[in-house]
């Protein structure tokens, strides 16, 4: 079974699973110079014009496996020499015009940008054009089109710009570390920074050294990822790897769910925190809206306090589907509870990096969360969540949410409320389509996504959130 | 006295939630809240012993079942 959507991710995770093994053998500094030739060995290119640019660009990707350049606070970054620089001149008139008579494309265009020489052929003026694609909708061989970077298009908040060299480039201020340029950039050329050697060193150290555990706190998501092995093995493989254990992120989800219902009846209007990207969306974009975003720290941060605080001697790695999560552990609400993140991606490549064959493993178990807890991975559950916090405590409240779903949902919903015409008073904000799920740190992104999740929720032995975390102190 | 109830999920799915409720129920039964820390941890690293629970560093395996006996016999006895 394919382990990775696209031949990129597959790529990176070479370089990562190479990175680690060198790690876990203390062989990392003496053949780091080495990844690229082991990674492309022949004399033969396989991806780009000769086999010393693809080496070039993989001793980059060995940098960003490392940690990245320290001097960009960006966990998302461009590799300059990976982008292809892709056209990026907008509507653009393709062979495909056949000359025809009908000028349709000239009619409908009201900024008279549309000519044509002797030969009927159109041709757009720049000059006067304002991209507004009429002319490519009516045209009846689809002979115009809109040549955009997937990047520009993949970034709905329109972080990407392009610079003197023709290259993409990020402003870190409006980036929201969201990393669906990461997962659409088809040359790879857009990639997040990976911690892969803190969580090696720091479960090296505990192994050898002793004196702390290593805890995984792992996002509801992984229901839907690791597909080709059992949910049980996974969390085998986690204890193989040397985690002492493994905690739900969810169960940080009900206990912020049940802080949550209280803060809004209390409130009367707030929209949610937990995915870091929406917040700093709301940061950026809509600063005075910032009041209404709920004060709870997220559910990986809220669990990671939990056990910080209850336990001693611990250090701990939050596992998820999310790129943003990286730059949300630098917070310094956050940053004395997580000591390092992890995607999925990079999980794969830990695995396999110490030739651990999971699907071979006696399952293990997980379960700390109840069924809301666990179905915040996707679009629509946080607010499930939020209703049955409010069930439980017997507030006296309706709750009117609004779901958005992916982070153009967001900004209609925010531009709504700075203008008081929401009609709602729970904002959920997930800046993926489909919530966690969608994730740009997923292995992979199915249509079943959702079902997943849900059947994984309902999996669990807690059935109300109050019982969930019933436990707790 | 100090009581540890290891609410890990090889635990949980054992039952150490209720073994949690009937502790601290008999705990208070007996008035000893101010005399018992009861507490949780994620893992004991003892998963197949499990409901793991540990009173002042000595390791217990109790049951949803067993926890009345249990707290006679270890905690109660003991004060």
């Amino acid at each position: 079974m394919r382990k990775f959507d696209t031949k990129i991710q597959h790529l990176k995770y070479k370089v990562l699973r190479e990175v680690a093994r060198q790690a876990w053998n203390d062989s990392l500094l003496q053949n780091v110079l080495d990844i690229p030739k082991i990674i492309v060995p022949g004399k033969v290119p396989t991806m780009r014009c000769c086999v010393y640019k693809e080496r070039a660009i993989l001793s980059e990707r060995v940098k960003m496996a490392m940690g990245g350049d320290p001097e960009n606070p960006n966990v998302i970054q461009v590799i300059d020499i990976a982008c292809d620089e892709c056209p990026a001149a907008g509507y653009e008139v393709t062979d495909s015009c056949r000359g025809c008579l009908a000028h349709r494309c000239e009619d409908v265009c009201k900024r008279g940008a549309i000519s044509f020489d002797h030969n009927h052929v159109a041709h757009i003026d720049k000059s006067k054009c304002v991209e507004c694609g009429q002319c490519a909708k009516v045209c009846p061989y689809f002979a115009i089109v809109n040549r955009k970077r997937p990047c520009q298009i993949a970034c709905k908040v329109k972080a990407i710009k392009i610079n003197s060299e023709n290259a993409a480039c990020i402003d870190n201020d409006k980036c929201t570390n969201c990393g669906a340029c990461v997962y659409q950039c088809p040359f790879g050329a857009i990639t997040d920074k990976s911690y892969i050697l803190n969580v090696i060193d720091l479960l090296k150290k505990s192994k050898e050294q002793g004196g702390f555990k290593v805890y995984a706190v792992v996002a509801p998501s992984i229901s839907s990822q690791f597909t080709y092995a059992k949910l049980g093995q996974v969390i085998a493989g986690l204890k193989k790897l040397g985690f002492h254990a493994i905690v739900e992120a969810a169960l940080g989800a009900d206990m912020v769910a049940m802080k949550e219902s209280r803060e809004i009846s209390e409130k009367g209007f707030l929209t949610s925190s937990c995915c870091p990207a929406f917040v700093k969306y709301v940061k950026t974009a809509f600063p005075d809206l910032l009041p209404h975003v709920s004060t709870n720290l997220s559910p990986m941060a809220t669990i990671a306090k939990y056990i910080k605080e209850t336990e001693e001697n611990v250090k701990i790695v939050f596992i998820g589907p999310c790129t943003a999560k990286k730059a949300e552990a630098q917070l310094e609400s956050v940053r004395p509870y997580i000591d390092a993140v992890m995607t999925f991606e990079e999980l794969q490549a830990l695995f396999d990096s110490r030739d651990l064959e999971i699907t071979e493993l006696e399952e293990d178990v997980l379960d700390n969360a109840s069924y809301y807890g666990r179905i915040f991975a996707r679009s629509g559950g946080l607010s499930d969540a939020a209703a049955q916090g409010i069930k439980e405590q017997n507030i006296d409240f309706e709750l009117k949410p609004i779901i958005c779903n992916g982070i153009e949902e967001c900004r209609t919903a925010l531009m709504k409320k700075s203008k008081n015409v929401l009609d709602g008073n729970f904002i959920e904000g997930m800046a993926c389509i489909g919530g966690c799920i969608g994730g740009a740190g997923c292995l992979t992104h199915g249509v079943k996504d959702k079902a997943e999740i849900d059947k994984y929720g309902k999996e669990a032995l807690e059935k109300t959130m109050t019982d969930a975390i019933s436990v707790l102190k | 006295m100090k009581i540890t109830v290891c609410i890990g999920s090889s635990c949980h799915i054992k039952g150490s939630r209720s073994v949690v409720e009937q502790l601290q129920y008999l705990i208070e039964e007996n008035g000893l809240g101010d005399k018992i820390e009861l507490g949780g941890t994620f893992c004991m690293g003892n998963c197949q012993k499990g409901v793991c629970v540990n009173v002042d560093e000595e390791f217990f395996s109790v049951t949803p079942d067993s926890v009345k006996e249990f707290f006679e016999n270890n905690i109660k006895a003991k004060m």
